[in-house]
């Protein structure tokens, strides 16, 4: 099913012809242009349907509401006029503050139109404040507090996905070179072990070496207290960074070994492929031109969806190993219904999966030289 | 016969095969052993259910590993006559002499001890005094106390003895070998006696003393002193009724609705198309993170998420490419002019062509269901209710399990879900090899 995934299905595609270098750079950026619309269309769709369940009946007005009762109610307190009021005063005088509260948040309003006020907020996270939660710098902005969680999401995820991607492709083109060899089996054998999450595997990662033999922490991101020097800290974050690579990586490398594999073993065997060694190519040759090049792109488009998956999957992995992202700080929020939060940080990886997408099919179609880019792709 | 020679072609199909025979066994047996209401009751039943296990305890084969932990000793006083004597003393006040003596041979301290009293009178409160009897003879008082209806006495809380003890862990001291350089339990006799004095003549007291061990059944126990033993069991038909029904119902409406849609064309193929775009770009578990803490977190929500959200996936789009070839083929042109309508042409043409190749997805689909549940439930965000595999894993996360070596706590969830998981995923695997003739030799 992951194969089905690709945004541009081959059947877009149309034979190649003869054109101009200029004018096939002139369709690429029109294409790429044509892309980021439909992209960025699909992901201000994506934000609206996550503002409409985050919303649905009303939950985060109620949320908002309850909160303006709370502050009206407090600074009730430190006025010397309210003390003074007789009780149908007092609630007159807390039911106007509330109704001017509201009206400047806009909740006055219908929701359909406050959803999307909501919308253009979401997306550029102007979100306001959190709820309960707090960046590390002390900021209460939800924008400050999710940018300051990216990095190490980032840093984390971009090191196993890329170490993945190298391990992958290679380990596939000598697996298809060694066809039948034990190794290959082996592999073979192990790709349903893949079914399982990385954080499935983190578990038992955890209980091995950092239970029975203690020779790495159990999760966070820095030893503490933290290494003043640069040297210290980047080596005490890669010392961290040891398990959690290693369970996304034996999450997924099995079966995507075992798919580059595949793919290398079905290209290998097209006429083309034999006529270059009827010709007396050197094998290398044949692998890197004949063989690699076609591959290429459905194995970026793996490494793309795994990319994808992983985004989602970070919300887990990142509280199993304790590891200050973006998905621990989602659970986090989840945790403490911090509606604002939520709704960023669902933002944001709508952000990372479009961005995602989009440079997948940038790259699907600089490496597909059958992809003519300017005319059509609807049939 | 064909599906034997596929089974010897590709052994991982077979290893496959059997585990999810297993599973459905297990799935079959549950319910059987456990039925459902009785489940849901040990499993939401807190210390008043579970107060005859210990707490955190290992499963007892762990013993067989050259280990020796003590199991729980239960001694109770309205199961077993031998162990009381009612001796009158005067016309107001009789003796209620209570023994419990057991033998102790392990190598290691009971977890806790317990004496549960039950005490019947009208008016005047029972008196009772306590004697523990190590097998080297020593005696050691505990404090005294009266009772009054249901007591329990806890020796960790008993405050004579913390003073006693110089602040030692009662139960260290109580069965140390006083010899001994370093903590061992001295192997013997013990015995408990508790001299109870009632002021009525119809008055009476019975007790129970459980002195908690550290291993407890086959699955062992958790922080609320359940047998695991029943969110296992149970885990198995959730897991699988919700994998099977997810991946089946979402993988069969998503083939109906990629066929309407390549039937149709125009605005519903793009409509649906777009609808799958923004799906795709929509982080799923996030999704589903909101859904349960904002709205519900019953299990039949989580499978109405996950089925809508596994609807429009990739899933769809591979159907529709497969669709787009079956639409132009000479049969389908063939029953429009026999006059076959729209709905006859998707049902009975165009869908049972390309069912076959679904198969391999939609049993590869399964895992990811069941592991999306574990995931939620892991994260805190399970049904509360049922007991799953998921929610062992949280309790031992939460409790910090893997931190305080209580490994068993996390394995055994685990290596179901293992199982589960490969069962599925090997069979998926190779029907894919089987449908896909690109696949079939490499």
């Amino acid at each position: 099913m992951a194969q089905a995934a690709l945004p541009l299905q081959p059947q877009d595609t149309i034979e190649e012809t003869k054109k101009s270098s200029a004018s096939g750079v002139m369709r690429f950026a029109r294409f790429a242009g044509v892309r980021l619309l439909t992209q960025s269309f699909t992901v201000v769709l994506a934000v609206y349907v996550t503002i409409l369940i985050a919303n649905m009946g009303g939950h985060v007005d109620e949320i908002r509401k309850g909160f303006i009762r709370d502050q009206v109610a407090m600074f009730a307190g430190f006025d010397d006029q309210y003390a003074m009021m007789s009780s149908e005063e007092k609630k007159k005088w807390i039911d106007d503050r509330i109704l001017i509260q509201e009206k400047r948040m806009g909740l006055e309003q219908p929701f359909i139109i406050r959803s999307f006020r909501y919308l253009t907020n979401a997306l550029t996270l102007n979100l306001g404040r959190s709820e309960t939660m707090f960046s590390d710098s002390g900021s209460s902005q939800v924008r400050n507090i999710i940018l300051e969680r990216l990095p190490p999401t980032l840093v984390l995820f971009a090191t196993a996905n890329f170490l993945m991607f190298g391990i992958t492709l290679f380990t596939g083109l000598y697996l298809s070179r060694n066809y039948g060899t034990f190794l290959d089996k082996f592999v073979l054998a192990f790709a349903p072990t893949s079914a399982a999450p990385s954080w499935f595997y983190a578990l038992f990662l955890i209980i091995i070496f950092a239970g029975s033999f203690g020779v790495l922490p159990y999760g966070g991101m820095v030893s503490s207290p933290p290494p003043d020097n640069m040297i210290g800290y980047a080596l005490s974050v890669m010392k961290h960074m040891v398990l959690p690579v290693a369970s996304i990586a034996i999450g997924g490398i099995f079966a995507g070994i075992y798919s580059s594999r595949t793919f290398f073993l079905i290209y290998s065997k097209e006429d083309y492929v034999e006529v270059a060694h009827a010709k007396g190519l050197h094998p290398r040759t044949i692998e890197r031109r004949y063989i690699l090049r076609p591959t290429l792109p459905i194995i970026v488009t793996g490494f793309a969806l795994s990319l994808i998956s992983m985004w989602t999957g970070s919300i887990i992995l990142e509280t199993v190993f304790n590891w200050p992202g973006l998905g621990r700080l989602f659970f986090q929020a989840a945790n403490q219904f911090d509606t604002p939060i939520i709704v960023g940080s669902t933002v944001i990886y709508a952000y990372l999966l479009a961005v995602t997408i989009f440079l997948l099919d940038i790259t699907y179609t600089l490496l597909d030289p059958r992809l003519n880019v300017g005319e059509g792709g609807a049939k | 016969m064909r599906v034997f020679s596929i089974l010897r072609k590709y052994p991982s199909a077979a290893v496959g095969s059997f585990l999810i025979l297993c599973l459905v066994v297990l799935a079959i047996y549950a319910p059987i052993a456990l039925p459902y209401g009785e489940a849901i009751r040990l499993w939401r039943g807190g210390e008043g259910v579970w107060k005859e296990s210990p707490k955190n305890a290992r499963p007892a084969w762990y013993n067989a590993f050259g280990y020796n932990l003590p199991e729980t000793i239960i001694l109770d006083s309205t199961k077993d006559e031998n162990l009381k004597e009612r001796t009158v003393l005067t016309e107001t006040m009789t003796d209620v002499f209570l023994s419990f003596p057991f033998d102790f041979t392990y190598d290691d301290f009971p977890q806790e001890l317990q004496v549960f009293f039950q005490a019947e009178f009208d008016e005047k409160r029972p008196l009772i005094e306590m004697k523990w009897i190590t097998p080297d003879g020593r005696e050691i008082e505990f404090s005294d106390m009266t009772i009054q209806g249901n007591a329990t006495y806890y020796v960790e809380q008993d405050e004579k003895l913390a003073r006693d003890f110089d602040g030692q862990a009662p139960i260290h001291v109580l069965f140390a070998d006083p010899n001994s350089e370093t903590p061992t339990p001295l192997k013997g006799r013990y015995e408990l006696q508790v001299a109870g004095l009632v002021f009525e003549d119809e008055a009476d007291i019975d007790a129970q003393m459980i002195a908690y061990g550290k291993v407890y059944g086959l699955a062992g126990t958790d922080h609320k002193r359940r047998d695991l033993m029943v969110a296992l069991l149970w885990g198995a038909p959730i897991a699988l009724a919700l994998g099977l029904i997810v991946s089946v119902v979402s993988g069969g409406a998503s083939l109906i609705i990629a066929a309407v849609g390549v039937w149709y064309g125009g605005w519903i193929d793009a409509l649906i198309q777009r609808i799958t775009e923004v799906n795709m770009t929509l982080p799923g578990l996030s999704i589903l993170i909101m859904v349960a803490t904002f709205y519900s977190k019953s299990i039949w929500v989580m499978f109405g998420v996950l089925t809508l959200l596994g609807i429009f996936s990739g899933g769809i789009k591979s159907s529709r490419a497969l669709f787009l070839q079956v639409k132009e083929s000479p049969f389908i042109e063939a029953a429009q002019t026999y006059g076959a309508g729209s709905w006859r042409i998707i049902t009975r043409y165009m869908i049972p062509r390309i069912l076959p190749t679904l198969i391999p997805g939609v049993i590869g689909a399964i895992p990811g269901v069941v592991f999306t549940e574990a995931t939620l439930s892991v994260l805190g965000l399970g049904d509360p209710l049922l007991p799953t595999w998921g929610k062992i894993l949280n309790d031992a996360r939460v409790n910090g399990a893997l931190f305080q070596g209580q490994y068993y706590w996390v394995l055994e969830p685990s290596l179901l879900l293992m199982l589960t998981g490969l069962g599925f995923a090997m069979v998926g695997f190779a029907l894919d090899r089987v449908f896909n003739p690109r696949l079939r030799d490499v």
